[in-house]
């Protein structure tokens, strides 16, 4: 059944012509406007990304000393405050008198994970952080979606606290396909009102 | 009799030259769809595939599609009524191809060394650029486009789907509904041209502007009461016929027989691969064979304005000089568009070693390539190597009048597009209350209408 809603219309407006022309008018202009200026607001992903915010969580990474040992001492704050239960560690002795424990194993099951960003706020010695901007993160099998300790030290080469920002200073290690001559954040125009 | 064979020889060819008339136009309305789609709601539209790197802005997805389709597999449901169901996309695509045989894409052609002389014949040939001179052209098509309806409707009940047996019945409640306004506003029409021979009909509109049959037929254009009501009377029923054919086509305003929404596809929900297809390239068949019986009806048919096919015939040098030398700077500005798109930052994102490349390139080749041939043809026409000859200008009308269909067909269909992506959906009772109550009237009243301009016409100019 239909409800009958009454709405006071003008004769022109009962005639639909006219109304008719005017969204065909609207329609135009954004058909023209983007024929012309090829402006839309769409990334063309895989050839063009968007620029990644500074603290957008991507994939994990474990920082490192200047020796090359990962920061991490093992404590197990992060696997305990991980919602997701993600985050296996393995604690070994370590030689080195006051560092005493490292990670004989670290592994983040990635397709467990949040991404809620607790580890990095539960550890206390800023082993482990989100700063990569890397947000694809997948794999042809389920073993490749554990990320293990040294997957997550080399994320970055241990150097490349935002992946874009090094690709855009040393743009001749960069990968095929970046661009680092101009940002690659689209902006979209507001003055169209859209 | 000796010319019978020649005759079906010349008939068997333009049979072939309005299927691909209709059938090439197919490919270009899938990609329009999708771009002006895609351009009117702020987005880019398909732009990935390519062959060799070239993209063509998306062309090459229709022809993905297309082997997509081939190659898919053609399921038969169990619970289908075979022999209908495997006869409705037939007939769907069929009735849409039929009804193009009447239009006429260009006046007569006069070939002077005629097939019928190989028989003995001696008289120059003239071969209508139409494929049946059926005397009731425009009652030809409303008659096979009614026939349509079988197509959905059989689709519909023989898929044995409540959806299916939904959209089969809208379609025909619907259809039943636009053909009588359709109808009217044909006969008024008739009218205004005393004749149902759409050859006939596009002939009336050659010449200026004012003669098309949205203006009302006149063939002077003085302001006198006749003028007036011929305007009112033909913009009334364009406006019927151009609102009918979208409901007769089951474009997006009229498109309740597939209403996603409520039916899932509507009568082609059990159909897949080229049975799927069939349907597919039936509703834009539809929307070109439409668009091209209005264009006749209404629009000149094959005419170009204040050119008739006498004068091309006379001026073709001419005609052709402006053609060649109008044709180098527009292609070199297209030119200048590929190479100012290869600046985009699309292209300087890619890898050095992308194939992708290669696009401007080509496109800047091809534009170059499109100017120097314009250059030629211009060279040709100043030289006056055409008007010369006996078949040159003929070729040339036949190829400009053709032309001139194929544009107006073309803005047809984007209209069509434009306005499905602008209008939502009618509501069936609105869809029922439009067609019978405000439409049903109208082309009354205009067939009334119609009929004071024939008596004007007889008491004022004395026809």
């Amino acid at each position: 059944m239909t409800l009958p809603v009454q709405r006071p219309r003008s004769f022109l407006e009962r005639l639909f012509i006219p109304e008719i022309l005017r969204g065909l008018y609207i329609t135009l202009q954004h058909g023209l406007h983007n024929l012309f200026h090829q402006d839309q607001p769409t990334v063309e992903y895989p050839d063009m990304r968007r620029v990644m915010p500074d603290r957008y969580k991507g994939a994990h990474r474990l920082t490192t000393r200047p020796d090359g040992k990962v920061k991490c001492v093992a404590c197990m704050c992060c696997a305990q405050v991980c919602p997701a239960r993600c985050i296996t560690i393995e604690a070994g002795e370590d030689a080195d008198e006051p560092i005493e424990k490292y990670p004989v194993q670290f592994q983040i099951d990635m397709l467990r994970c949040i991404y809620c960003g607790y580890c990095v706020e539960a550890c206390p010695k800023d082993a482990i952080r989100m700063d990569t901007g890397i947000y694809e993160i997948n794999s042809f099998t389920r073993q490749d979606m554990i990320h293990d300790k040294a997957y997550m030290t080399d994320l970055m080469d241990g150097k490349k606290p935002l992946a874009e920002k090094f690709y855009r200073d040393q743009p001749d290690q960069a990968p095929a396909g970046f661009d680092g001559t101009q940002d690659r954040v689209v902006s979209v125009d507001d003055s169209r009102g859209l | 009799m000796e010319n019978h064979w020649a005759e079906l020889i010349v008939v068997l060819i333009k049979c072939v030259f309005s299927l691909a008339f209709v059938m090439q136009i197919v490919p270009i309305l899938i990609w329009a769809e999708r771009k002006v789609s895609a351009y009117i709601q702020d987005r880019r539209g398909p732009n990935r595939a390519h062959i060799m790197g070239i993209r063509a802005a998306g062309l090459v997805h229709t022809l993905v599609d297309v082997v997509k389709l081939v190659v898919k597999e053609d399921i038969i449901p169990d619970h289908v009524e075979k022999g209908f169901w495997f006869a409705a996309p037939v007939i769907a695509m069929s009735v849409a191809l039929t009804t193009f045989t009447v239009v006429p894409w260009g006046d007569s052609l006069l070939l002077p060394i005629s097939v019928t002389s190989l028989w003995g014949g001696t008289a120059a040939m003239e071969i209508p650029l139409q494929v049946a001179q059926i005397n009731g052209g425009m009652l030809f098509i409303l008659a096979i486009g009614s026939l349509g309806v079988y197509g959905v409707m059989l689709a519909g009940w023989a898929s044995n789907n409540k959806f299916s047996l939904l959209g089969g019945l809208r379609a025909s409640a619907q259809m039943i509904s636009y053909e009588l306004a359709m109808g009217l506003s044909v006969a008024a029409m008739f009218m205004l041209y005393g004749t149902a021979r759409l050859d006939q009909i596009a002939a009336q509109q050659a010449g200026p502007i004012w003669n098309w049959g949205i203006f009302g037929v006149l063939n002077s254009p003085s302001f006198d009461p006749l003028v007036l009501i011929g305007w009112v009377v033909g913009g009334l029923a364009f406006l019927l016929f151009w609102t009918s054919v979208f409901a007769e086509t089951n474009r997006m305003p009229f498109d309740l027989p597939e209403g996603e929404a409520e039916l899932v596809a509507g009568y082609h929900i059990e159909y897949s691969s080229l049975r799927f297809a069939l349907f597919f390239m039936a509703e834009y068949a539809h929307m070109i064979v439409g668009s091209a019986v209005t264009a006749t009806l209404f629009f000149g048919g094959y005419n170009i304005p204040f050119l008739d096919g006498a004068a091309i015939r006379a001026h073709s040098d001419l005609i052709l000089m402006v053609l060649g030398f109008g044709g180098v700077p527009v292609s070199l500005a297209f030119a200048f568009i590929a190479w100012r798109r290869s600046k985009r930052p699309f292209y300087r994102a890619l890898a050095k070693n992308d194939i992708r490349h290669r696009e401007p390139r080509f496109f800047i080749s091809m534009w170059t390539m499109s100017a120097l041939s314009a250059l030629g043809l211009g060279v040709v026409g100043a030289l006056g190597l055409v008007g010369g000859t006996v078949l040159g200008p003929e070729l040339l009308a036949f190829a400009l009048q053709t032309g001139s269909l194929f544009i107006k067909v073309l803005f047809g269909t984007f209209f069509m597009i434009w306005v499905r992506w602008t209008l939502p959906r009618f509501r069936y009772d609105q869809l029922m209350d439009l067609g019978w109550r405000a439409m049903l009237p109208t082309a009354i009243g205009t067939i009334m209408l119609a009929g004071v301009w024939v008596i004007v016409r007889e008491a004022v100019h004395a026809v």
